[in-house]
C-alpha cells in the first residue's frame, strides 16, 4: 500500500508496489500530464522529478518511490504563472503534437536547476533521453537557453 | 442552426466539450488575461448557451464577444488547428486575442450533410483543400453580422464596416459589438453569399503568429486519446498476431488466474486482449498468457528474402507511369550512361503516443474518444462494426500525439469495438497499444527498389532518364485492387510530383509488389523513398557530368517554384564556399504534397565513418501560407523525421513478423542528432489552372528531401555513394579525399 507524495500531496494507494509510478500517477492518482511512450526508459515521455532529479516513471516501482518528493508537470505552473521553463517553451512555440513535451520540460527543469547556464553539449547530454518524434529539438535548445537567460531565477521544484 | 443534441451521456471528465460535441482545443495569445485560461479548464456542461450564440456552424459569438471557432481538422502537431482559425478570423474581421478553438463535431458533420468536409488531416491538405469553404464560412458570418447591424440601424449594409469584432456605421458614428449582434445575425437571410478575400487582401493570414496550443501543451493539460477517463472505464491491452494476417489458435490463461483487477481475456480472430481496471494490470497479464498463433506460409518470410525479390523484380514487366520522349532510344544512342540501383526498407511511424481508442458501446449509441486523422471515416467505420447508424456514433476528437499517416486507418478503434462486442462490455473501454504492439501492428512505409539509367550528352546535359521501380502499393494494402497497376502514392517523386520539367526523354515504369506486410501512408508518402532515390541519382549525374549539383538541377527545370527555391537556397547557404576536409555539403530538391522543398545539408564525417549532420538549410515554396511560424516548425520537424529514417529507420521482417518493437531497437533521432536549421520561404504565390489562388502543403515537403541532401553531402565529404538505407547499416570509411565543394 504505497504512500506517494505527488506535487506535495500525499496519496495512500491500494496498489501493488511493483506497479510502475507512471501508471500509479496516470491511472490511480489521475494526473495525465505524464505520458507513456515506451515503458522501458527509452523515450522520456514519462519523466517526473524525484527529489529534484529526472526519473523515468515507467521503470520505477511505486514502492520504491514511497516517501520521496515526486513532481509532475502539473506542479510547475503555480497560481496561474508558468515556470520559467514553461514560459520559454511557450515563447519559442516548442510543442508540435506536444505529447513528449511534459517529459522534455521536466528534464529541462532538472537540467537548469543543476546547470543554470548549459551549453549545447550539456543540453544534448541532459536531453538525449527524451525523444520527440515531431522533431522539435531545435526549439527545445532555444527554449532552454531562453529559460537560462530568464531573470526569474531557478524554478523551484 | 442549433440542432438539438443529446448531452445526457456526457461525462464531466471530458472537459470542455461543447453542446455540439466539439472538444475545446485550448487557447490563445499569451498576454491576454482573459484568454489566458485554457478553455479545456472551463469544464463540461457550461456550454449550453454557446450553441445558442452560433452565427453559423463554424462560429459562436458570446454576448461578451468571446468567439469560438470550430476546426474540422485534427491537430497532431502540424498546426492546422491554429491555421484554420486564422483563415476564419481573417474573413470574420474579428479580434485575434479573444478566441477559443474547438474541434468541429463529427456527429454533426454526419447529420448535416458533411458541412465540415471530409475532415481528413493527411496529405498536407489541412489548408489547401479547406480554404474555400473555411473562408466562405467566415465571410458569411461577417456579412450576417453586418446585415444585422444595418437592420438595427435601418441603414444600407453597404454603409457599414466590420472590423475588430465590431460593426461600424461611419456616417452616424454608431458601433455595435459582435456579441450584441450574434443572435440577430444567426437569423439573417442573405440574398447572396458574399465573396471571399483574395490573398492580397489578407491582414492576419500570412503573418507570423504564435500557435494556439503551446501553453496547453506545456502544462500537461492538453488531452490526448490516452488521457480519456470515463466513469467506470476499463482498460485493455492487446497483442495482434505477430505474423501479419495470421490467426489465433489458442490461449492458455492459467498463469493469470486470480490476478488482480483482470476482468476479461478476449479472443479475436487475429489478436488477444486482456481487460482490467488498470492498463498496467491488463498489460502485465497479457504478457503472461501462452498464446499459439498460426502464421501460415508467411511465417517463413524475412527481409533479406524480400529485398532480393524486390531487386530481382526490377528485371520484370513494368507498367508505364510516365513517358516523355523516348528515353530508351536516347540511352541506346548516348555514350555516357550512368546506371545505379537503390533500395530502402519498411519504416514504422512510431508516433510518440501509441495508438489508442476509448469506446462506449451501448444499444443505441457508440461513443468514441480518440485522436484521429480521419474522424469522419472512422465514425462511419464504427457504425459498420456495430450495426448502428452513422448518426448514432458520437466521435470525440482529441489531440493526437503524432500522426504521420498512422492515425488515418482506425485499426485501434475497430479492435476496441470488437473486444467490447466479444466480451459484451457495456462500460467505457480504453484500448491502449503498448509500444511493442504499436510498432509491430503498424502499416509501414512500403519497401522498394529502383533502377536508374541516365544519359548525359557530351557537354554534360541530361538527355534521358529511364526509371524502373518496384514498390509496395499502399492502395492494394488497404483493399483497393488497383486494376491499372499504377498506385499514385508509389509514384510520387519519380513520375509525378517531380520538380523538373526539362528532361527531354523520361520514362518511369513501375511494378507494384506487395508482401503480407501491410503498408500505409508515412509522412511524405512516395516521396520518402522516391525523392531519396531520384535526388541521389541526380547528384550522381551532376558529378558524372562534372557540373555543380545546384547548377545541374537548375538546368533541368524552368518552373518558377523550383527555380525560386534553388535561388533561395543558393542565397541563404554558403553553397559556393568550400568546406574543410572531412565535411561535405549536399543538395536536394523535391516536389511533395503541393510544395517545392529544397535543402542543403552540411555533414561531418569522422575518421571512423561516423556521420553528423551539422546544419540544414531549407527553402520552401508553398505558394500561399497562413502562418510562417508554423511553416517553419513543420519544416524543422519534417527534416528531423526524415533524418531519423535516413540514419536509423528500418523495420526488419523475421519469421513473417516485425523484428523491432521499441525505441531500443527501432532507433530514432534524438536531440544530439538534430542539426542546426535555417528555414526560409520562397513563396511564388500565383493561381492554379482554374485561376484560384494556389495554396501549398507544408507538412511533408521537408521530410522528402533530407535523406538525399545528407547522402549527397556524405558523397561530397568522402566520395562514398549511399544507395541503400538506413545509414547505420553501411560501413562508411572516413573521408578519403578533399571535400568537393
Ligand atoms: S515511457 Fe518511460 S521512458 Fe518511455
Ligand atoms: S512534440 Fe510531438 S513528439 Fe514531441
Amino acid at each position: 500500500m504505497p504512500r506517494l507524495i505527488v506535487n506535495g500531496k500525499s496519496h495512500d494507494l491500494d496498489i501493488e508496489p511493483d506497479m510502475p509510478l507512471l501508471w500509479a500517477i496516470r491511472n490511480e492518482i489521475g494526473l495525465t500530464g505524464t505520458k507513456y511512450g515506451c515503458g522501458i526508459a527509452q523515450c522520456g515521455a514519462c519523466t517526473v522529478l524525484i527529489d529534484g532529479k529526472p526519473v523515468r516513471s515507467c521503470m520505477m516501482g511505486s514502492g520504491a518511490a514511497e516517501g520521496k518528493q515526486i513532481t509532475t508537470i502539473e506542479a510547475l505552473e503555480k497560481d496561474g504563472t508558468l515556470s520559467k521553463v514553461q514560459a520559454a517553451w511557450v515563447a519559442e512555440d516548442v510543442p508540435q503534437c506536444g505529447y513528449c513535451q511534459s517529459g522534455q520540460i521536466m528534464s529541462a527543469t532538472a537540467l537548469l536547476n543543476h546547470t543554470p547556464n548549459p551549453d549545447d553539449s550539456d543540453i544534448d547530454a541532459a536531453m538525449a533521453g527524451n525523444i520527440c518524434r515531431c522533431g522539435t529539438y531545435v526549439r527545445i535548445r532555444r527554449a532552454i537557453k531562453r529559460a537560462a537567460a530568464s531573470p526569474l531565477g531557478k524554478d523551484k521544484v | 442552426m442549433n440542432k438539438p443534441f443529446d448531452h445526457s451521456r456526457r461525462q464531466i471528465l471530458v472537459a470542455g466539450a461543447t453542446l455540439s460535441g466539439g472538444m475545446a482545443l485550448g487557447l490563445f495569445m499569451p498576454g491576454n488575461a482573459k484568454a489566458a485560461v485554457p478553455a479545456l479548464e472551463l469544464g463540461g456542461e457550461t456550454q449550453d448557451a454557446a450553441a445558442l450564440n452560433e452565427v453559423n456552424a463554424w462560429i459562436v459569438i458570446e454576448p461578451d464577444d468571446t468567439i469560438t471557432l470550430r476546426c474540422p481538422m485534427a491537430e497532431m502537431g502540424q498546426g492546422t488547428a491554429s491555421g484554420i482559425p486564422m483563415l476564419l478570423a481573417e474573413e470574420l474581421e474579428c479580434r485575434w486575442d479573444n478566441i477559443k478553438v474547438e474541434f468541429a463535431s463529427v456527429n454533426r458533420n454526419i447529420r448535416e450533410k458533411t458541412l465540415y468536409g471530409d475532415m481528413v488531416a493527411a496529405g498536407s491538405r489541412g489548408i489547401r483543400t479547406t480554404w474555400p469553404y473555411v473562408q466562405q464560412a467566415g465571410a458569411s458570418a461577417r456579412a450576417r453580422l453586418v446585415a444585422a447591424a444595418a437592420a438595427k440601424w435601418s441603414v444600407p449594409a453597404s454603409q457599414c464596416e466590420a472590423r475588430e469584432s465590431k460593426v461600424f456605421h461611419k456616417a452616424s458614428g454608431r458601433v455595435l459589438r459582435y456579441g450584441e449582434l450574434a443572435k440577430a445575425a444567426a437569423k439573417v437571410k442573405l440574398a447572396a453569399e458574399p465573396g471571399i478575400k483574395p490573398p492580397e487582401a489578407f491582414k492576419l493570414v500570412g503573418t507570423r503568429q504564435p500557435r494556439l496550443d503551446s501553453k496547453i501543451k506545456s502544462t500537461g493539460k492538453a488531452q490526448y486519446g490516452i488521457d480519456v477517463r470515463q466513469e467506470g472505464q476499463l482498460y485493455a491491452s492487446i497483442i495482434s498476431s505477430p505474423v501479419f494476417g495470421g490467426k489465433l489458435v489458442s490461449v492458455d490463461d492459467s498463469a493469470i488466474q486470480g490476478a488482480r483487477g483482470i476482468s476479461h481475456v478476449v479472443k479475436l480472430d487475429d489478436a488477444v486482449a486482456v481487460v482490467a481496471d488498470n492498463y498496467w494490470r491488463a498489460n502485465q497479464a497479457l504478457k503472461k498468457l501462452k498464446i499459439k498463433w498460426d502464421g501460415g506460409a508467411d511465417a517463413k518470410t524475412d527481409s533479406a528474402q524480400f529485398a532480393r525479390e524486390y531487386r530481382e523484380a526490377l528485371d520484370g514487366p513494368m507498367v508505364t507511369a510516365k513517358e516523355d520522349g523516348d528515353a530508351k532510344t536516347a540511352i541506346a544512342k548516348t555514350k555516357h550512361v550512368i546506371e545505379a540501383v537503390y533500395e530502402t526498407p519498411l519504416l514504422a511511424h512510431a508516433t510518440m503516443e501509441p495508438c489508442n481508442a476509448t469506446i462506449h458501446l451501448q444499444k443505441d449509441r457508440l461513443d468514441v474518444w480518440m485522436g484521429s486523422q480521419s474522424p469522419l471515416a472512422n465514425a462511419k467505420m464504427g457504425a459498420e462494426e456495430t450495426g448502428l447508424k452513422p448518426e448514432q456514433v458520437h466521435f470525440h476528437q482529441l489531440y493526437l500525439g503524432g500522426g504521420f499517416g498512422r492515425r488515418t486507418f482506425g485499426d485501434e478503434m475497430r479492435q476496441a469495438i470488437r473486444i467490447a462486442k466479444a466480451a459484451n462490455i457495456t462500460v467505457p473501454l480504453q484500448l491502449l497499444w503498448s509500444r511493442e504492439q504499436d510498432m509491430r501492428a503498424d502499416r509501414y512505409r512500403p519497401q522498394s527498389a529502383i533502377r536508374f539509367k541516365g544519359a548525359l550528352t557530351a557537354d554534360g546535359k541530361l538527355e534521358a532518364l529511364f526509371i524502373q521501380s518496384v514498390c509496395g502499393s499502399i492502395q492494394r494494402s488497404t483493399g483497393n485492387p488497383v486494376a491499372t497497376g499504377l498506385d499514385p502514392t508509389s509514384l510520387e517523386g519519380i513520375a509525378q510530383s517531380v520538380p523538373y520539367n526539362l528532361v527531354p526523354n523520361w520514362y518511369t515504369g513501375q511494378m507494384l509488389k506487395n508482401t503480407h506486410v501491410p503498408v500505409g501512408y508515412w509522412r511524405s508518402v512516395g516521396g520518402s523513398q522516391n525523392s531519396f532515390y531520384l535526388e541521389s541519382f541526380i547528384d550522381e549525374l551532376a558529378h558524372a557530368a562534372g557540373k555543380d549539383p545546384l547548377e545541374f538541377r537548375r538546368s533541368l527545370t524552368d518552373r518558377v517554384d523550383s527555380l525560386a527555391v534553388l535561388k533561395k537556397l543558393e542565397e541563404m547557404s554558403d553553397w559556393h564556399k568550400p568546406l574543410p576536409a572531412g565535411r561535405g555539403r549536399g543538395i536536394s530538391l523535391v516536389e511533395n504534397h503541393a510544395a517545392v522543398g529544397g535543402q542543403i545539408a552540411e555533414v561531418t564525417v569522422k575518421a571512423t565513418g561516423e556521420v553528423h549532420v551539422d546544419r540544414v538549410f531549407a527553402a520552401t515554396d508553398a505558394y500561399h501560407v497562413v502562418n510562417p511560424n508554423l511553416v517553419d516548425a513543420q519544416i524543422e520537424g519534417g527534416v528531423v523525421f526524415g533524418l531519423s529514417a535516413m540514419m536509423y529507420g528500418e523495420i526488419n521482417i523475421k519469421n513473417g513478423a516485425a523484428a523491432q518493437g521499441n525505441f531500443n531497437d527501432y532507433r530514432v533521432a534524438r536531440i544530439n542528432d538534430a542539426p542546426e536549421m535555417v528555414c526560409a520561404l520562397a513563396l511564388t504565390g500565383g493561381v492554379d489552372e482554374k485561376g484560384k489562388p494556389k495554396w501549398g502543403g507544408v507538412g511533408e515537403c521537408s521530410t522528402a528531401p533530407i535523406a538525399a541532401a545528407i547522402a549527397n553531402a556524405i558523397f561530397a565529404a568522402t566520395g562514398q555513394r549511399i544507395r541503400s538505407l538506413p545509414l547505420k547499416n553501411l560501413k562508411l570509411t572516413g573521408p578519403t579525399q578533399q571535400a568537393r565543394l
